[in-house]
């Protein structure tokens, strides 16, 4: 059974440029990213806003494996920061599982 | 496999924190490239590294070293080598790299330095203040680290008098220019790049290069910073033929060197791809990246040849 965190998203968000919320789903992100990682951004980001804690770090791999390349964020109809958004992610993993 | 992730990363914020680099190289090392340049310590305009260039050769022999270690039992050491590394700077004993290599990759900022002096700009350096610019931390998402790096090196192109730095690699660009105002309050150093300046100059060259180039705009440049026309423009009129891979200009791709550290095996795997794009439209390629020249080139084997973009520069500008 999955165990819901509710202040997950203000665990993770570093500053207010943490803009997950504003994916609208569409996989225009998936379909381009060069390291096809299908579940970045918006199955990651959709875990956080749930609160889901636990897939969220099943996919630790994932978030580190990110590029950074923006080939998603330039292409993205809403305007989501996903590179800031994963650095956010990262800071998260650093401070709370590998305790930096 | 890949060494465990924390353990890096905690490795790397820990070298920023106690010795200013996430690497730490000998001074000689970081400042050889400025050898009979007669460049004036600091000043309202520098050349700034940010050790980029120079940091290079070292990153190539420890990513050979972690990859042995990688699959031995030193892998079981990781934890403690963070321990160790707080007190001696493990780096050091793990990397040294030859006089040859080293000097190669100082070529770079002496070539742009050259190519500066040539289009007229007077600049200083920073010589053993020139500090590298938290690039990889940031990107590992170690912000407090970085935060506070990011405050020193404010403080010491400050000290330096600093108003403006001009730039070679995009990494240190994008640092200074475009992450370090949203980190410190009333950060007012002009920051260009050194293709700007140059593109700004319209110089016109002593030598004239003829033959085709696949180019290789790195992703920083290109989707960070906006820097795409200032290579070409600089490049044809150096009289090159231009040859641009399927993905080019804002939609460029990567070179997978933001993942060498973590995962050295899918950053192969992304230069691999990168390459075959480039060597379907030229025998030649050209960086302007010193990440994406050694991911490339270690990916391309003897298939093509890579070149800094600043060694076409300065063989076609420099008097
Ligand atoms: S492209 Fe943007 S809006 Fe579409 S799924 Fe990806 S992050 Fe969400
Ligand atoms: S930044 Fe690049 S590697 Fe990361 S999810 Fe977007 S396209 Fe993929």
């Amino acid at each position: 059974m999955t165990v819901l965190q509710p202040n997950l998203v203000d665990e993770v968000r570093a500053d207010e440029s943490f803009n997950a919320s504003a994916c609208m789903n569409c996989g225009v992100c998936t379909a381009i990213c060069p390291m096809e990682l299908e579940h970045l951004p918006r199955e990651i980001f959709r875990y956080v806003l749930l609160g889901m804690k636990e897939e969220l770090l099943q996919h630790q791999e994932t978030v580190f494996s990110c590029l950074l390349c923006k080939m998603c964020e330039v292409n993205c109809p809403a305007g989501v920061h996903i590179t800031e958004n994963v650095r956010s992610l990262r800071h998260y993993f650093d401070r709370k599982v590998f305790r930096i | 496999m890949p060494l465990p992730t924390g353990d890096t990363i905690g490795i790397l914020a820990d070298n920023l924190r106690l010795r200013r680099s996430v690497l730490p190289i000998p001074v000689e090392s970081a400042i050889r490239w400025t050898k009979g340049l007669d460049l004036p310590h600091g000043g309202e305009r520098v050349l700034y590294t940010g050790l980029m260039y120079q940091l290079i050769p070292y990153i190539e022999e420890l990513v050979a070293a972690q990859q042995k270690m990688g699959e031995s039992w030193m892998a079981g050491f990781t934890g403690f080598g963070r321990q160790i590394n707080k007190i001696l700077n493990v780096s050091a004993f793990m990397a040294h790299p030859s006089r040859d290599k080293l000097e190669s990759f100082d070529r770079v900022p002496r070539n742009v330095a050259l190519l500066l002096k040539r289009a007229g700009i007077e600049f200083g350096a920073l010589y053993e203040d020139d500090l590298y610019s938290g690039a990889l931390a940031y990107d590992l998402g170690a912000d407090e680290e970085l935060k506070e790096h990011a405050s020193k090196v404010y403080a010491t192109l400050k000290k330096h008098g600093v108003k403006e730095v001009v730039t070679i690699d995009p990494h240190t660009t994008n640092m200074l220019r475009s992450v370090y105002p949203t980190l410190l309050d009333g950060y007012d150093i002009k920051v260009r790049n050194y293709l700007e300046v140059l593109a700004e100059a319209e110089m016109v060259p002593n030598h004239r290069l003829d033959g085709e180039v696949g180019i290789h705009d790195s992703c920083v440049f290109a989707r960070y910073e906006g820097v795409t026309a200032q290579p070409r423009q600089l490049l044809e009129g150096a009289g090159l033929s231009l040859r641009e891979p399927e993905h080019a200009g804002t939609m460029t791709l990567c070179c997978g060197g933001p993942v060498e550290s973590l995962y050295p095996q899918k950053a192969a795997a992304q230069a691999e791809r990168r390459v075959a794009e480039i060597a379907a439209v030229a025998e030649r390629g050209v960086t302007m990246c010193p990440l994406c020249y050694v991911n490339l080139q270690k990916a391309a084997k003897d298939r093509i040849r890579f070149d800094d973009i600043s060694d076409y520069l300065r063989q076609a500008y420099e008097a």
